[in-house]
């Protein structure tokens, strides 16, 4: 064995030092997640009862239940889930399984990128003007539920392009060689291998969507309305926007209200993380190559 | 017909080989269906370029009526006067990109080393279960919605704010800037994992092979190896903080002011255009005005996508 | 037809200034044979040497290759190859066996039953009778009867190869081709798959391009010599290792001087 020298001594020691910041750096990061989680759960806890899940917003909203905004988010997801998902699943198709390395290609990804990043307030001006406005949907969860679906597209195709990329170009090009038309081999083998991808980025638009509460705001999210939709045309309550309302829009709220709903508002959307990181663990586990 | 011939197992062949290819030599269902998809996709995948133009359009169309006509660029980059309701309307939105800036420019002073600090950490250092379980809690972390997030600053970093640094309002750039570098924190360390991820195992090893600890082969090797990849994960931090809207709308104090210190109040572009849109009327003046505000921010972030775009692809290049 | 003297078929495949690139990449230039049918036909060459963008030519793979250019002639029974309107079809004509054996996540059974399915042949008895008829051709039913319904791409290598060739079979092929089967299987199993190709030719006309020289030495009628992207020269097989051939560089390296 050889002896450990000066420089190599050290060296272990800065190693470990830096070892020890970045260490810290992470938990610092996350640290805040937990502190807050906890925060919610002791001050929001408490406010959750059936009650609370199932009865309507009374007093000018400072008591009475979440109902009408709950049954809010789930018809904006729903309708979003309706449009984004064929359209996002069909660019994912086509950026992975069709289109070639060209000009074309090039805007269409830099357009998904762009989808995701310009500011959701931005997005919410869009809803205004094409939906709202132009195509005179009015405030309503067709016109909200459109401007969430343009801007949560980016995550459908992103998920489902990787799962079908991690779908070995072997195989394909097997299907190929049997006379096998794109179509049939994207049926056939592409797709049974990454549907499940496929669905946990499903999963995961469904929580982003949920939260999402600037492009609702003037698209078809009301501050009040103490029944539920009928169509896709009313308007509607919803828990993103109905947290943003009782915490800074309306005075004599009791303090532990805001916190009840923003818990609920965060272990839906958490839960629906969860679910989809449950599901691509069960995926990696299950080998079929 | 060159078909298989089930029963017997052999090929039942007839015609010269000429006619049988020309035969088969039909544009079958499949072939069709093949194209129809092929066009079904390709609306698909052309949809996300119309959707991008059509944002720009759409805002450029109803603000286009203010920069053609009210919109003076000297008042607009240069006056602190956002007063689009007063009898004399001024429409200066210098206070308000200060007001963006100052927020933005803290919570990247927060997030840029932790995230890359983190990255690091989570790419280089963790192993097996620790980095799954660090990856999820990331991940968790950047799930958080935005009006959470506001939220959390208003009832919880406020109050914190004013009891620990004795100021009147705890509504301000420390309270908004350090919430949004914790929701910019969890893209930046994704991204800057990445393309840590993305050096190939080969650099290491070499470097390993001379003998260079770890720490070293990360500083020498990895990092220089990632540098666009990191670059690009922090353009994109900025973006983030740049463009999000809630949480800056809840924990910023929304008051036009050009700060002096981190304790001062701010209100953001973005937050400007949430807390006014609904008090316009559809097509007046202050309403086009927002919608201006809205290019802009289009703009800016299109810009900033773009560069970090092609930055990345930089690497990819190499 | 004429037959030719040595017993093989009339010309199956006719190639005629064939050359292929890759972008402005030359990757194979002035090929001009024929195949007949029923022979087994050899390609030999180093790596590199045009052979397997050659065997991606003859079933227009070239469409799925960013930047492939093919230039010249193919016709397949007298059919440009370039002239069909269902590239699908033609394929289907076509079957291919790759270097690396490719199982299809799929069971075993729906590996073999795809290609008929493809072509609408849905009923259950039918399908039985070609799975188990594939199989059994390429030496593999025997081992995978009682598991037909497990993952065809987590069987072994070289149960993995075999299927391949079965699914191959499945297409009814007019011509196999075969692209260096052996690099991942054991000498066992490539010895059994020459065994099935010497059984394939009466029926299918074979393309077996291989680093291998005396794998075509065993196996092929005639063989061609591919090197660097050139082609050198076609022939019999006998010819090309008892030293009736024209270029030198067709003895060095069937000699095993280079490559």
């Amino acid at each position: 064995m050889f002896e450990a020298t000066e420089l190599n001594r050290k060296n272990q020691k800065t190693e470990r030092l830096w070892r020890l910041l970045f260490l810290m750096m992470t938990v610092l990061l996350i640290l805040p997640v937990l502190i807050i989680l906890g925060v919610l759960i002791y001050h929001g806890g408490p406010m959750i009862t059936i009650d609370f899940l199932f009865t309507e917003p009374t007093n000018g909203m400072t008591a009475g239940g979440i109902l009408p905004a709950l049954v809010g988010t789930v018809w904006l997801v729903a309708v979003a889930l309706l449009v984004s998902v064929p359209i996002g699943i069909a660019a994912a198709l086509y950026l992975s399984e069709y289109a070639a390395d060209n000009w074309l290609t090039r805007s269409i990804n830099l357009a998904i990128i762009n989808l995701a990043g310009v500011p959701s307030i931005v997005h919410a001006l869009f809803g205004v003007g094409a939906f709202v406005l132009f195509f005179r949907f009015g405030t309503s969860i067709l016109a909200a539920s459109l401007t969430l679906a343009i801007m949560t597209l980016p995550v459908v195709i992103v998920a489902t392009r990787e799962s079908l990329q991690a779908v070995p170009h072997a195989f394909r090009e097997a299907c190929w060689n049997m006379g096998a038309s794109r179509w049939q081999t994207i049926r056939h083998v592409v797709l049974p291998n990454s549907v499940s991808g496929i669905l946990t980025g499903v999963i995961l638009e469904v929580s982003r969507t949920a939260g999402e509460t600037a492009p609702i705001m003037f698209t078809g999210a009301a501050f009040f309305l103490p029944f539920l939709p009928q169509s896709v045309f009313d308007q509607t309550m919803a828990m993103s926007l109905h947290l943003f309302v009782i915490s800074t829009q309306v005075p004599g709220v009791p303090e532990n209200l805001p916190f009840g709903v923003a818990l609920v508002l965060i272990s839906m959307v958490l839960a629906m993380n969860a679910l989809s990181i449950a599901f691509r663990m069960v995926l990696r586990g299950r080998k079929k190559w | 017909m060159g078909v298989w011939n089930f029963r017997s197992g052999t090929l039942a062949m007839s015609g010269s080989p000429q006619d049988l290819g020309a035969q088969l030599d039909r544009r079958d269902l499949a072939w069709f269906v093949d194209k129809a998809v092929q066009a079904l996709v390709f609306l698909g995948g052309v949809s996300a370029i119309v959707f991008i133009l059509g944002i720009f359009v759409f805002i450029t169309k109803e603000g286009f009526g203010f920069i053609a006509g009210r919109f003076d660029i000297v008042e607009f980059f240069g006056s602190t006067r956002w007063r689009p309701t007063s009898e004399q309307p001024t429409y200066g939105a210098l206070a308000l990109i200060v007001g963006t800036a100052s927020v933005t420019g803290l919570a990247m002073l927060v997030a840029v080393p932790f995230s890359l600090g983190a990255a690091i950490y989570i790419g280089e250092f963790a192993q097996g279960r620790t980095r799954e379980v660090l990856k999820i809690l990331v991940e968790l972390l950047a799930a958080i919605p935005s009006v959470v997030w506001g939220f959390i600053g208003l009832s919880i970093m406020n109050p914190l704010i004013i009891r620990l640094f004795d100021v009147p309002v705890g509504l301000n750039v420390l309270n908004s800037g350090f919430i949004l570098g914790l929701m910019a924190a969890p893209i930046m360390t994704t991204i800057a994992e990445d393309s840590l991820k993305a050096v190939p195992d080969t650099y290491r090893e070499a470097a390993e092979a001379l003998g260079a600890t770890r720490w070293q082969v990360i500083r020498r090797v990895v990092i220089p190896a990632a540098r666009n990849g990191l670059v690009a994960a922090v353009l994109l931090g900025v973006g983030r903080g740049f463009g999000e809207t809630m949480a800056v709308l809840m924990a910023s104090g929304h008051s036009i002011n050009l700060p002096t210190s981190v304790f001062d109040s701010v209100r953001a572009l973005t937050a400007t255009i949430a807390a006014e849109l609904g008090e316009t009327a559809v097509g007046s003046e202050h309403y086009r005005a927002l919608f201006t505000l809205g290019i802009f921010l289009f703009v800016v972030t299109f810009i900033i996508n773009l560069t970090a775009d092609l930055v990345i692809r930089g690497i990819r290049k190499k | 037809m004429v037959r030719p003297e040595n017993g093989a078929g009339p010309v199956k495949l006719a190639v005629k200034d064939l050359a292929i690139h890759y972008g402005p990449k030359s990757a194979l230039a002035g090929v001009s044979l024929d195949v007949r049918e029923h022979e087994i036909f050899g390609i030999i060459g180093p790596a590199n040497s045009g052979k397997t963008s050659f065997l991606r030519a003859l079933n227009r793979m070239d469409l799925h290759t960013t930047g492939m250019r093919v230039e010249g002639s193919i016709h397949l029974d007298g059919r440009d190859v370039r002239k069909w309107r269902n590239v699908y079809a033609l394929r289907r004509q076509i079957g291919v066996v790759f270097p690396l054996p490719v199982g299809l996540p799929l069971s075993v059974y729906d590996n073999v039953a795809l290609s008929p399915r493809l072509r609408g042949i849905k009923n259950k008895a039918d399908l039985d009778v070609v799975v188990e008829r594939c199989l059994t051709r390429a030496a593999l039913w025997d081992e995978v009867k009682d598991r037909l319904d497990s993952l065809g791409s987590l069987l072994s290598g070289g149960q993995q190869q075999r299927l391949t060739i079965a699914r191959a079979l499945s297409q009814d092929p007019k011509l196999l081709l075969l692209d260096e089967f052996s690099i991942a299987v054991d000498p066992v199993t490539t010895m059994r798959i020459e065994d099935i190709l010497r059984t394939l030719k009466d029926e299918i006309t074979i393309i077996l391009v291989t680093n291998l020289v005396q794998q075509a030495r065993r196996l092929a009628d005639r063989t061609a010599f591919f090197l660097s992207g050139e082609f050198v020269e076609v022939g019999e097989t006998e010819d090309l290792f008892t030293g009736a051939v024209r270029d030198p560089r067709t003895r060095a390296y069937v000699e095993g001087r280079f490559g």
